[in-house]
């Protein structure tokens, strides 16, 4: 009697166990970003437009895109895109510490965050401030002078196992 | 089913099928209260009184409202404020309230702490308090966000992202909360639902659970005196009304609530009708750009004490006790080793603490809206710091001592 109780009351349980789990999965999925935000996760930039030294902001999934073509002084670092025989520094605008915009400071050669005094080199190297990690560099995919922002091309693989 | 007679009256009719006159005496005539308490308990009933305010015209404003993020800043700033009649009234009374309830909130928490109301049988009391601080927090927050403004975005682009210093799943973390990339549509459509519904909800079960868990322990006293109520309230019931320490809720006590309600309203409404802009910041009144940060991000005068922790050391680290300053205050009661119950001022060196927390806590407020440059980063540490060994040092060490001396 009692086994056939505890047997009742197992059963009930693993029901109500597995009702909850696939009703946390959908709520889960629910609060998911939607297919059509996904799927505008692409932008493509022509990079032929810019001038050395002038920083140009794109917007790639409602985030800012500091786009730089480096002049020669500003030198190499491993972080660089190259394209069409020219480096370009492309980093996500939003500063590592709590996602404000750095603003550029072409003098100085630095990005500066005024929320929390936070600072970036040219190449987007935290260097000063509570910042903990240098600014994020976007998926990218390099077509002959565009950018394909939001696709992992092989040189972005390579500068991400290389970090 | 029990028998039921004819009913000599409406109370009567009721009283069979509900029996209202039990509850009116459980909830009302005989709910005892210390006759022995001054103006600082009145701030439970005033928050009530706030809520209710807020609870209104939130009503209001949700009529007209629009969640969507093409349409939400005009529809606060076009619609309510120039087109629906009295729509102002509602907003400067719905923000005003948003702000003095933290006002009357933190009041009401420091009487506690000072006259020890949160020790020994009133432990659920406060910890079902602290939760309504947080869930209130919350709600201002998802509130603040509404109307679409650059501090709106911003306030929301930053706390959301605090969830990004969580180990491993961080960023993914950040994503889902804000259904974008980045602060957008679905962000602001989920925080308008909790806002709205959610939350409003949670808080109501809440606050009957925090008045429920005043029933058995009673509400304390001036001079933490430990009343039997029972003898008490016999003494009331016989007619010993001088004698009784206690009196009953209604209709003895509450017109000395509604008194104080009365005054609080007087500064209330005035902040609405002429310092209104205290809870509106000027940048709000600027749309949401996701493509520019205004110079300096800062939240609202009550969450500058936490911001400031958050700010006073590196990333990971102010991130930490960012956490533990939200929650610390819950562990309170199990963080004073001392069963002594007394108001502050007849405890030596909890005095001392109760002041310099406090004290603590107004710098905090301060520098948490200044700049974060040159020396306030410095004092911003330390304060960090004092607050912190306070509750988790301190404040246990000075009630062991208190303890160990009494014996």
């Amino acid at each position: 009697m009692s086994s056939r109780r505890s047997f009742m009351g197992f059963a009930l349980g693993a029901t109500a166990a597995v009702g909850g789990v696939f009703t946390l999965v959908g709520m889960k999925k629910t609060w998911d970003p939607l297919p059509s935000v996904k799927a505008a996760g692409f932008t493509t930039v022509d990079l032929s437009v810019l001038s050395e030294g002038e920083l140009r902001t794109v917007e790639w999934r409602k985030k800012p895109i500091f786009i730089l073509k480096k002049t020669e002084q500003m030198g190499q670092s491993p972080t660089d895109i190259v394209a069409d025989g020219s480096r370009y520094t492309v980093v996500i605008g939003l500063c590592t510490h709590l996602g404000c915009i750095p603003a550029f400071h072409k003098d100085e050669q630095k990005f500066v965050c005024a929320c929390h005094g936070g600072q970036f080199d040219i190449n987007g190297k935290n260097i000063s401030g509570p910042p903990p990690r240098p600014l994020e560099i976007p998926p990218f995919a390099v077509d002959g002078t565009k950018l394909v922002l939001g696709e992992e091309g092989p040189e972005y693989k390579k500068m991400i196992e290389k970090a | 089913m029990a028998e039921f007679k004819k009913a000599d009256g409406i109370v009567d009719w009721l009283d069979q099928r509900l029996a209202v006159k039990s509850f009116m005496k459980v909830m009302m005539t005989q709910y005892w209260i210390p006759k022995k308490i001054n103006f600082l308990w009145a701030m439970g009933v005033i928050l009530l009184t706030m809520f209710a305010i807020l609870f209104i015209t939130g009503l209001l404003l949700v009529m007209y409202y629009k969640p969507d993020v093409a349409l939400a800043f005009d529809s606060v700033n076009k619609t309510i404020m120039q087109e629906v009649e009295y729509g102002w009234l509602w907003r400067h009374m719905h923000g005003v309230a948003a702000s003095v309830v933290f006002l009357v909130m933190y009041i009401h928490m420091f009487t506690g702490i000072y006259y020890g109301s949160y020790k020994r049988g009133r432990e659920m009391i406060w910890i079902s308090g602290m939760l309504l601080f947080v869930l209130f927090s919350a709600e201002a927050f998802s509130g603040y966000m509404l109307p679409w403004g650059q501090m709106s975005y911003w306030a929301a682009m930053v706390i959301t992202n605090l969830f990004g210093g969580i180990p491993f799943i961080g960023p993914e973390l950040v994503e889902w909360i804000r259904g974008d990339y980045a602060v957008g549509d679905a962000t602001l459509n989920r925080f308008f639902m909790l806002h709205v519904c959610l939350l409003p909800i949670v808080v109501i079960a809440v606050i009957a659970f925090h008045f429920y868990s005043l029933r058995f322990p009673h509400v304390n006293n001036e001079i933490s005196e430990e009343l039997d109520f029972d003898l008490e309230a016999e003494k009331y019931l016989a007619g010993q009304k001088k004698e009784s320490k206690v009196i009953a809720f209604w209709p003895d006590f509450l017109c000395k609530d509604i008194f104080y309600i009365c005054l609080f309203m007087i500064f209330y409404f005035y902040l609405v009708c002429f310092h209104y802009d205290f809870a509106m910041d000027p940048i709000n009144f600027d749309p949401a750009n996701a493509l520019k940060t205004p110079p300096h991000i800062y939240p609202e005068w009550y969450f500058l004490w936490s911001y400031e922790i958050l700010r006073g050391f590196s990333y990971e680290i102010g991130l930490a006790c960012f956490g533990i300053a939200q929650v610390i205050f819950f562990v309170l009661p199990f963080l004073d080793r001392s069963d002594v119950v007394a108001p502050a001022h007849k405890r030596g060196a909890f005095m001392v603490w109760f002041w310099v927390l406090l004290l603590d806590m107004i710098i905090l407020t301060i520098y948490g809206k200044l700049p974060p440059v040159g020396i306030n980063n410095n004092i911003a540490t330390i304060a960090s710091v004092l607050f912190l060994l306070l509750l988790i040092v301190i404040l246990p060490v000075i009630t062991i001592m208190e303890r160990k001396a009494k014996k």
